[in-house]
């Protein structure tokens, strides 16, 4: 278990408050027109080399989906998206074969601080308790997505000899058809919302993760996505599948570079828990959320959930969410089987004109399932933020359990917190549990750290962090540390 | 020169006047013994002088090493070598005492153009100086404050006040809920201080700790000004009789 990073290594390191992921990489690459209709989808599948009933799964979601009327949003506003003006294809051109990264893409990565090379990643100047402990290394095996295609999957063949799979999306619809097949759209049905109809339709790359019965995966599976070529979007499609008794733990990052445009991400990531497994999936999301008057910046439209199917299955989302102009996602947990549990653990942040809308669904179905939420919301500058959330308890979920508490802390007078808790509880043995709070940062804190020489902008990142700790220290090592920068970054001169 | 001047110091909370016209002077060196009644002005007073925005100056100047005090920042005035221990020390949950002491100690360094300490220097510094005021490991690992009790905050006060190594030292009822034993080695720390540069002004109810730590100068304040100025037999006096003899000095 990891203590936590140490938040003020990581402020030292801060010195602008820019987005510092901007950059774009000067690489060759195929995008294919812009627009949306019957024949790019196909264009699509051609591309990646699919089997027909791949093709025919997206034609059917695509025809599903030109029927659909767009959406009514939640608390955010979205300007309408213009599908004909999206290239819905672009991947890096130099890849000829898995293991052969252009350069240009390695170093992409380097920059982002994820490793290409399968060797131990040594971490920072970070530790537990946290200077007492030295410098921790660990292992992480990386799959790295640029636009729609993945780059390059590590440590692919070490993780092979407990049969875990962990490759492109892609791939595994090559190599492991009858997997996929067995579990796409088993979540998230293709119908289940306009943007999974459109995911469902024309994704790009992803990853796909199996865990066979009875392993314990013995690293961290980690999927970077970039977005890098503008006028495209990201259509990330990701499964993940623990068989009985398996455990994993995945984490998902995410950046683009600074545009003047809005790019649109919108995903589908499906995990399934079987009988007494375990999955853990973080996010520590980072698309370039726009410029200081809310020009340009990633719409992230996401469908995420999770299908505890299995008794004693557990699930657990973690996500640290400061990017992204507009987020719209909803982690959610079914938990079907007898004593499953789920969880989620959300920090968000939203700074100048950025809006978040997200939260998680908890859909007992099993008997004695529990579920419990924790979210922090943090706003600034004029931006919107809201959690969205849902508790349900069918009737026949019998000595249902959920916590949840749900904070939002004001930086300035002209951002916006709102909270939107559902019940829907229709099992009088339900014991349902509900804390809110909303505050302002607290002065004679930040006044008690100045006092001992602390700068107030460093202050009030010392305190948010202190304020989202419960929820960042759920995230491996490695995460935790970016997210604490990530959180000072995205909060820099922010109180008014 | 003398290190802090106050001249007439008027000053307000919430609209409210609390200090009418403070005059103080202390010296490089010097300890001073602030006492008076509940409510008279006592810790307006060091929130004045450390900057805390709640309270407003309305009249008067404060000049600290020959500056302006008033128009430095409240992370300047600590960066300069001033100190408050808290009368009421502030919770911060999530934050770790070691992350905040070592962003606190190397702002005051970067201040001073000195480089940061590295993780190895700042735990070495850590662990000395907790043993000046015997503060237990398992505190300086917790969240600042957080869950301490009355006693422990105020000995992490002095903690801080030893990795700070402040010129000015305000020292606002550090003495309150400390055990004798916390007392003692509270005042030890203190005492360790002591230099023909740094100076302190204590602030308190007890004759404990001036018995400890010596104050050249006894300062009676009353209704938000200085009444009453004078040497450790002044103190000795308002622990005989209280301060009713003060009071009606003042009135009548
Ligand atoms: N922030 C504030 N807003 C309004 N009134 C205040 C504020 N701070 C202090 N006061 C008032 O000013 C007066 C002086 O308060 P102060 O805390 O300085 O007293 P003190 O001398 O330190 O008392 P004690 O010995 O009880 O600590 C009191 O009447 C108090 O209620
Ligand atoms: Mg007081």
């Amino acid at each position: 278990m990891n203590n936590g990073p140490s938040s003020e290594d990581v402020l030292k390191d801060l010195t602008s408050s820019e987005y510092k992921y901007g950059f774009t990489t000067d690489i060759e690459t195929d995008i294919i027109p812009k627009g949306l209709n019957e024949d790019v989808v196909r264009l699509i599948s051609a591309k990646k080399q699919e089997p027909d009933w791949m093709l025919q799964f997206r034609l059917d979601a695509y025809r599903y989906w030109r029927q659909q009327p767009v959406p009514q949003w939640g608390h955010v506003k979205v300007d309408p998206i213009d599908y004909d003006n999206i290239s819905f294809y672009a991947a890096p051109r130099k890849k000829a074969t898995v293991g052969d990264v252009d350069p240009e893409i390695i170093k992409t990565f380097d920059k982002l601080g994820i490793p290409l090379h399968e060797r131990d990643m040594l971490l920072g100047k970070t530790s537990g308790a946290e200077l007492s402990a030295v410098e921790t290394s660990s292992t992480m095996a990386v799959d790295a997505i640029v636009d729609s295609a993945s780059q390059k999957t590590t440590y692919r063949d070490k993780l092979a000899e407990l049969g875990i799979i962990f490759c492109s999306f892609g791939e595994a619809v090559r190599e492991y058809p009858d997997l996929v097949r067995k579990y796409l759209g088993k979540v998230v049905p293709v119908r289940d919302n306009y943007y999974s109809a459109l995911n469902s339709a024309v994704f790009s790359d992803g990853s796909f993760v199996y865990i066979p019965k009875g392993v314990r995966c013995p690293m961290e599976l980690a999927s970077y996505f970039r977005i890098n070529s503008s006028g495209t979007g990201q259509f990330e499609r990701t499964l993940i599948i623990a068989d009985e008794e398996a455990y994993v733990s995945y984490l998902e990052g995410c950046t683009a570079p600074m545009r003047d445009e809005n790019q649109l991400h919108a995903a589908v990531v499906e995990i399934y828990v079987h009988e007494r497994a375990e999955v853990k999936y973080s996010t520590v999301q980072n698309w370039y959320p726009g410029d200081k008057l809310g020009k340009g910046g990633v719409y992230n439209l996401v469908t995420k959930r999770a299908l505890c199917a299995g008794d004693f299955s557990k699930v657990s989302w973690t996500q640290v969410e400061t990017g992204s102009a507009i987020t719209w996602k909803y982690p959610s947990c079914v938990l079907r089987g007898d004593n499953s549990q789920g969880e989620f653990y959300s920090v968000a942040v939203t700074n100048n004109y950025q809006e978040a809308d997200t939260g998680t669904k908890m859909i007992h179905i099993g008997r004695n399932t529990r579920s419990r939420i924790i979210s922090k919301g943090i706003s600034a500058g004029h931006s919107q933020n809201s959690y969205r959330g849902m508790v349900k308890v069918l009737p026949g979920a019998d000595g249902v359990r959920n916590y949840t508490q749900c904070d939002s802390l004001l930086l300035s007078k002209t951002c916006g917190a709102h909270t939107f808790p559902i019940m829907d509880i229709q099992n009088p043995t339900a014991i349902i549990e509900h804390e809110a709070t909303t505050s302002k940062i607290n002065e004679d804190q930040l006044f008690y750290c100045q006092q001992r020489g602390i700068k107030e902008e460093d202050a009030v990142s010392l305190i948010v962090g202190g304020y989202a700790k419960e929820v960042v220290q759920k995230l491996p090592m490695e995460f935790a540390v970016e997210a604490q920068k990530l959180l000072s970054l995205s909060i820099e001169n922010s109180v008014g | 020169m003398s290190l802090l001047e106050i001249h007439n110091l008027h000053a307000s909370a919430a609209g409210k006047e609390i200090l009418r016209g403070i005059d103080l002077t202390i010296n490089p060196g010097e300890v001073h013994a602030v006492m008076g009644p509940n409510g008279a002005g006592k810790s307006t007073l060091s929130a004045i002088l450390t900057g805390n925005p709640q309270y407003e100056v309305t009249q008067g100047e404060i000049l600290y090493k020959g500056r302006n005090l008033l128009e430095m920042k409240p992370e300047e005035r600590a960066w300069e070598g001033l100190f408050l221990s808290f009368q009421y020390p502030v919770e911060i949950p999530g934050v770790s005492m070691v992350n905040f002491m070592r962003t606190a100690v190397n702002a005051q360094r970067e201040y001073r153009g000195l480089p940061a300490l590295t993780a190895t220097e700042f735990l070495r510094m850590m662990r000395e100086k907790r043993a000046v005021v015997q503060l237990d490991n398992k505190l300086a690992n917790r969240s600042v404050n957080e869950g301490f009790s009355g006693g422990e905050k105020k000995r992490n006060e002095i903690f801080q006040m030893a990795m700070l190594e402040p010129t000015l030292s305000i020292l606002d009822e550090t003495d309150s809920g400390l055990d004798v034993d916390a007392l003692r080695i509270v005042s030890e720390g203190v005492n360790r201080l002591k230099s023909a540069e740094r100076s302190s002004i204590v602030i308190t109810h007890y004759q404990k700790l001036l018995e400890y730590v010596q104050p050249q100068f006894v300062h009676i304040v009353y209704r938000g000004r200085i009444v009453k100025s004078g040497g450790p037999e002044l103190g000795d006096r308002i622990f005989a009789e209280g301060f009713d003899w003060v009071k009606q000095e003042f009135e009548g």
